[in-house]
C-alpha cells in the first residue's frame, strides 16, 4: 500500500479482515449448533459480517485488486485481523464470549468510523443486534445452571488475553482508542457482573498476552482456518466461480 | 353429505377445549358422524383444515408423519451443503451458500412449527430422528465431493422438492400449506443459484466443466428417487390424495421433473447420464432409463454411503448442544421466579432477559409466528446486489 493511501483505504484492510475471519469461523458452526434457533442466528451473524467484509475490501480494490484476491490470495502473514477473531469455536460458550468481546468492540469504534467507511449506519445496526445476541446468551449461561457457569467462565478466561490487542492504535484507523477501551470495559464488567461472572484480574496488556495480528502475526490454528478457506480458490488459478 | 354451508355440527373444536383432540368432549357415535362428514365436506370444497378443527385420527397422523419427515430433511440436508461453506471458492459464492444452509433452518422451523400445531412437540419429533424412528430424505445420505455438488443439489434437489411441494401450497391443512408457500419461494431461488454456480461452471475452465459433469452424473439418478417409489408400491398415496395433502402421484412429479430439467441440462451443455432419455411424441414427455429401486431401498433401510454420518452428526449436535438448553430453561425458570416475589427486589429486572423461542409455548405457535430467520434480508444483501 502506498503513502498516497487515504486514511479510510488503510482502515478497511484490518477492519475488513476482523470481519472477514469472524464470519468464517462462524461459519463452520452450521450444522452444530446446540439449537435450530442458533443455526439461523449464528448465520445471520456471520452473513452480516461477510457483507461488511467484502464492502470494505471493495475500498481497497484500487490497491490490492478484487475481494476475491483479497480473501484468498494473501498468506497468512498479510492478514491484519486481530487475534481474538481467529480464535477457534470452541464450545458454545467460547463462540458467544467471543462474539460479546469482539462486537462490544466493534459497535462503538463502527460508530465513530461512520462518516469515513462505507459501512455507513446498517453496520452499526447490525453490530447492535449481534452484541444483543451475544449479551442475552451470556446472561443465560452465566446464570443458567453450574456446568454453563463453569464454562462461560472458562471462556471469558481463555479469551480475555486477546482483548488488549483490541485497543493499540491501527494504522490508518482513526479512531479514539482510550475512549473506545473505557467503553469496552464499563460495558463488558456490566454484562459479566450481571452474569454472575468473573472479570479477570490478569493483565490484557503485558508480556505474554496476545496481540500481533494487527501486525500479521497470528495463532497457530489460523494458518490451518486460512489453507482451508482459501485451497479450492488456489487449486483453480484464473477460474471464476 | 351435508352442506358446507350449514354443517349439522360446527368442523371448530371450539374455545376451551383441547385443541389436538380430536373427538371433543366425548363425542357420541352420531356426533362424530356428523363431526366426520363436515371434515369430508370441508376438504372435498378445498376449504382449510386448521389446528382447532375436529380431525380424523388418523388424518393427523399422517400429517404428523410427513411434516416431521420434511423437517428432518430440511435439518440433515443443512450437512451436505454446510460442508462447503468453509471452502467456497469466492466470497460471493461463500455469501450465498451460507444464506442457503441458514434458509434450510428456517424451513425446518416453520416445519416443526407446523408439527407443534398438531399436538406434537419438537422435542418428541428430533428424539424420534435421532433414534431412527422417523425417517429424512434418503437424497442426503450421499456425499458432497465436489464444490460443484453444491450447484447440483441446487438446481437438482431442491428443483425436485419444489416439484413435490409447490402442490403441498395447496394442502388440506392450513398451516402445512402456509408454511409451503414461504419455503417453496425460497426453494426456488435456491434452484436458480444451483443452476447459476452449475453454469458458471459449465462456461468455465475444462476442469470445471468436468466438475460439474461429475455432479450431475452422481446426482441425477438419487434424485429421480427423490419423488418415492413407483406409484403401485407407494404405500401411503391412495389415502393421502383423497385427503387432499397430495394431489400428484409420486410418478406424475417425477415426470414433470424429468420434462423440466432436460431443457436445463441442454442449456447447461450438461449431458443427463441416460442413455434412454428421448422426447416421446405420443405422450408429449420424456422418457427415461430405469431407476435402480435396489439402491433406493438400500439407502433408505440405513445402507447409503452417509446415513451414519448424518445421524451421528445431528446426534452429536444435539447432545453436545445439551447443557446449552439446559442453562436456557434453567435461566427462564430463575428469571421466572425472580419476577413473582411477594415483595419485588428492587433491580430485579435488572437480569431481564427475553425468553428463547423455543421456551415458548409450542402448542398455541403457528408456523407464521416462528422465529423469522432475519437472514431473509441478509441473503438478498449478500446474494442479490452483490455481483
Ligand atoms: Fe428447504
Ligand atoms: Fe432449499
Amino acid at each position: 500500500m502506498s503513502a498516497t493511501t487515504p486514511p479510510a483505504t488503510l482502515a478497511a484492510l484490518p477492519l475488513g479482515d476482523d470481519a472477514l475471519i469472524l464470519s468464517h469461523r462462524l461459519g463452520e458452526w452450521a450444522g452444530h449448533a446446540p439449537v435450530l434457533e442458533e443455526e439461523v442466528a449464528l448465520a445471520n451473524i456471520a452473513l452480516d459480517l461477510l457483507g461488511q467484509a467484502r464492502a470494505l475490501y471493495a475500498e481497497l480494490a484500487d490497491v490490492l485488486g478484487s475481494e476475491d484476491e483479497i480473501a484468498y490470495l494473501r498468506e497468512e502473514r498479510a492478514f491484519l485481523n486481530c487475534q481474538l477473531v481467529e480464535q477457534p469455536n470452541g464450545d458454545f460458550a467460547h463462540t458467544v464470549v467471543r462474539q460479546l468481546f469482539f462486537s462490544t468492540y466493534q459497535q462503538p469504534l463502527y460508530a465513530q468510523l461512520t462518516p469515513s467507511l462505507p459501512l455507513a449506519a446498517k453496520a452499526v445496526r447490525e453490530v447492535a443486534y449481534h452484541r444483543d445476541h451475544a449479551e442475552q446468551w451470556t446472561l443465560r449461561l452465566g446464570d443458567g445452571t453450574e456446568e454453563s457457569h463453569a464454562r462461560t467462565q472458562r471462556a471469558v478466561d481463555a479469551l480475555w488475553r486477546y482483548t488488549g490487542e483490541l485497543f493499540r492504535p491501527v494504522e490508518g484507523v482513526d479512531a479514539r482508542w482510550e475512549e473506545l477501551e473505557e467503553e469496552w470495559d464499563t460495558g463488558i464488567r456490566a454484562v459479566l457482573g450481571q452474569a454472575g461472572l468473573t472479570v479477570p484480574d490478569s493483565p490484557r496488556h503485558g508480556a505474554w498476552s496476545a496481540g500481533a495480528g494487527r501486525q500479521g502475526v497470528h495463532t497457530e490454528p489460523f494458518g490451518r482456518m486460512l489453507a482451508e478457506m482459501q485451497h479450492l480458490h488456489r487449486s483453480h488459478p484464473g477460474a471464476t466461480w | 353429505m351435508s352442506s358446507v354451508t350449514t354443517p349439522p355440527l360446527s368442523r371448530r373444536a371450539g374455545e376451551g377445549k383441547d385443541p389436538a383432540g380430536s373427538a371433543p368432549g366425548g363425542a357420541s357415535p352420531e356426533e362424530e358422524a356428523a363431526l366426520q362428514a363436515a371434515f369430508d365436506a370441508a376438504v372435498a370444497a378445498e376449504e382449510r383444515i386448521e389446528p382447532r378443527d375436529w380431525m380424523p385420527d388418523a388424518y393427523r397422523a399422517t400429517l404428523v408423519r410427513q411434516i416431521a419427515q420434511h423437517a428432518h430433511s430440511e435439518i440433515i440436508g443443512m450437512q451436505p451443503e454446510a460442508n462447503w461453506i468453509t471452502r467456497a471458492p469466492s466470497l460471493r459464492r461463500k455469501a450465498i451458500l451460507m444464506a442457503k444452509v441458514q434458509d434450510e433452518a428456517g424451513h425446518g422451523l416453520y416445519l416443526y412449527g407446523a408439527a407443534e400445531t398438531l399436538g406434537t412437540g419438537r422435542e418428541q419429533l428430533l428424539d424420534k430422528l435421532h433414534t431412527g424412528r422417523q425417517k429424512y430424505s434418503s437424497i442426503f445420505n450421499y456425499p458432497t465431493l465436489t464444490w460443484a455438488d453444491v450447484g447440483a443439489i441446487g438446481w437438482l434437489v431442491d428443483g425436485a422438492a419444489i416439484t413435490n411441494q409447490v402442490p403441498l401450497c395447496r394442502c388440506s391443512y392450513g398451516p402445512y400449506a402456509r408454511a409451503m408457500v414461504r419455503v417453496c419461494k425460497e426453494e426456488s431461488f435456491h434452484q436458480r443459484q444451483g443452476y447459476e454456480l452449475l453454469l458458471a461452471l459449465s462456461r468455465g475452465t475444462e476442469a470445471q466443466h468436468a466438475m460439474a459433469q461429475d455432479a450431475v452424473d452422481r446426482w441425477w439418478w438419487p434424485s429421480l428417487m427423490m419423488f418415492g417409489p413407483p406409484d403401485e408400491e407407494s404405500a401411503h398415496s391412495a389415502r393421502s390424495m383423497e385427503w387432499k395433502i397430495k394431489r400428484h402421484s409420486n410418478d406424475e412429479l417425477r415426470q414433470r421433473f424429468v420434462d423440466i430439467c432436460v431443457p436445463q441440462a441442454e442449456a447447461l451443455d450438461l449431458t443427463l447420464p441416460d442413455p434412454d432419455l428421448r422426447w416421446n411424441e405420443q405422450r408429449e414427455h420424456w422418457d427415461f432409463g430405469t431407476i435402480d429401486w435396489q439402491e433406493f431401498r438400500d439407502v433408505l433401510a440405513g445402507n447409503g454411503p452417509c446415513n451414519e454420518q448424518r445421524l451421528h452428526q445431528r446426534r452429536a449436535a444435539h447432545e453436545d448442544g445439551a447443557w446449552v438448553r439446559e442453562a436456557a430453561a434453567a435461566h427462564a425458570a430463575k428469571q421466572a421466579a425472580r419476577a413473582t416475589p411477594p415483595d419485588p427486589a428492587p433491580g430485579a429486572a435488572d437480569t431481564k432477559t427475553p425468553p428463547l423461542p423455543a421456551e415458548q409455548a409450542p402448542q398455541s405457535r403457528p408456523p407464521e409466528h416462528a422465529p423469522q430467520p432475519r437472514a431473509d434480508e441478509s441473503a438478498q444483501r449478500g446474494v442479490e446486489h452483490s455481483s
